[in-house]
């Protein structure tokens, strides 16, 4: 059976990596390589690595960067932060990512995505989705790491993104980003009912029943995470063997 | 060390496919001309992408023919990997219907969902459950985990040829082999201790 996944994620900013609360209030968990190296050891299903100010710099993504990390990379990585163009994918894919993150220029110039799609194939488009709840309960995609709202409802920039190639969705709840208080399983489930590529739910993971939850109720395929990890002593093999006990096909 | 020619034929993860080996005792060797495959021991044609642009580039550099006098005069042991693994086949069906390699009938087919919840492209961790043994399995277990990001699949005209299936829409082969030529539709190179021990069995056969 195919396996749930559970993936960390590293989010780099200036020299290291960060974990903040709302895409907001960074604080320094370490470096790049040695998380790599834990993880490596660790034999975790994904790594998801996020350059979450190259947008902002309207900088390129830092290849010689992906390709030392890549290098020591013994899982499948996606990479993303700073992809605008068919150049950069085929960059990152050059130098050791299995798959690239879209985000701001799925908005933007959303033909990329097909552009991608057709050269590279679907497998390796994730198109990644930031959202925030308003207090009517509505949805609004926000692009530039959070900071530019766009009017934009998730469900509809999902569908767009199925629609031009895209192999999967990498969905952040931006509300529970960094709060380890659940996963927003209303936000998820509505993107996962709507297409029907795989879709990666982050944004909340503070507990393994909080995955249970959004594999679950949410219909996710994948959980990323990346405060839990960071921040507490609870580790993707656990969460795993937890999720196995709840009857979740995980890969130990 | 066993010497490993990785064809680079525009459309690969070519690093992670060449480190992979090292890290498994090869040596590897990146070849994009036909005439430097010549001289190959062992050959691993990887690859991500389409079908159709998979094979006009093959085409173009000639080296659709090498392979076949490689593998099939020669006998020298051929892996392919994921897309690699698919263009083994007679025809492929991604992006208009394309001929392929010829190396192992059969066709390249869109997997089809077998249940709403069933979700394409076919990504993650998923096991691989033998049909038959192979020097390529030694130390392996059937049923163990393997790492897929694909949405075609093989589809072998001879079941002689299929070697190990995977349960998803239905049950879609995902190890073929004839004579010295072997494909997986998984990623060895990114599916860590089992991936790297089949690499291993494929070096050392």
């Amino acid at each position: 059976m195919l396996r749930i996944r559970i993936m960390p994620t590293l989010l780099y900013k200036d020299v290291g990596l960060v974990k903040g609360i709302s895409f907001d209030s960074w604080r320094r968990v370490g470096s790049v390589m040695q998380a790599v190296k834990v993880y490596n050891m660790r034999d975790v299903d994904e790594l998801v690595f996020l350059d979450i100010t190259a947008t902002r710099d309207a900088r390129s993504p830092d290849f010689a960067l992906v390709d030392d990390i890549a290098d020591e990379c013994q899982m499948p990585l996606t990479v993303g932060g700073g992809v605008r163009t068919v150049e950069d994918v085929r960059a990152l894919l050059q130098v050791g990512a299995d798959k690239v993150a879209i985000n701001t220029a799925a908005v933007g110039r959303p033909e990329l995505i097909r552009e991608t799609a057709d050269r590279f194939g679907s497998q390796c488009v994730v198109v990644s989705i930031d959202a925030t709840r308003h207090a009517d309960g509505r949805y609004e995609v926000h692009t530039h790491s959070g900071a530019t709202p766009t009017g934009i409802d998730p469900v509809t920039l999902a569908r767009k993104a199925e629609s031009l190639g895209a192999g999967e969705i990498l969905l952040t709840s931006i509300d529970r980003d960094g709060t380890m208080t659940g996963f927003d399983i209303e936000l998820v489930r509505s993107v996962c009912e709507a297409v029907s590529i795989p879709v990666i739910a982050s944004g909340g993971a503070g507990s393994y029943e909080h995955m249970q939850q959004v594999l679950g109720a949410g219909m996710a395929s994948a959980v990323a995470a990346a405060s839990i990890f960071h921040f507490t002593e609870q580790t993707p093999r656990e969460a795993k063997q937890y999720l196995r006990a709840q009857g979740f096909s995980v890969r130990i | 060390m066993q010497k490993v020619s990785v064809v680079d034929y525009g459309m690969s993860n070519l690093d992670s496919v060449a480190r992979a080996i090292e890290e498994c005792g090869g040596t590897p060797v990146i070849v994009g001309r036909s005439q430097d495959l010549e001289d190959a021991t062992r050959i691993v044609l990887p690859g991500v992408g389409a079908f159709g642009d998979g094979m006009r580039n093959i085409r173009e550099r000639g080296i659709d023919r090498v392979l076949r006098d490689q593998v099939v005069e020669k006998g020298i042991p051929l892996l392919g990997i994921c897309l690699g693994m698919q263009l083994l086949a007679t025809t492929g069906y991604e992006g208009g219907a394309t001929e392929g390699l010829g190396l192992i009938d059969g066709e390249v087919r869109r997997l089809e969902r077998d249940a709403p919840a069933t979700r394409i492209p076919h990504v993650g961790w998923n096991q691989v459950d033998f049909v038959r043994e192979s020097p390529l399995f030694a130390g392996i277990r059937s049923g163990g985990d393997f790492y897929f990001v694909h949405s075609y699949h093989f589809v072998c005209s001879d079941d002689k040829d299929v070697l190990a299936t995977t349960p998803y829409c239905g049950a879609f082969v995902s190890v073929v082999s004839k004579g010295y030529i072997w494909g997986v539709q998984f990623h060895p190179e990114k599916s860590q201790r089992l991936g790297h021990q089949l690499l291993r069995n494929f070096i050392s056969l």
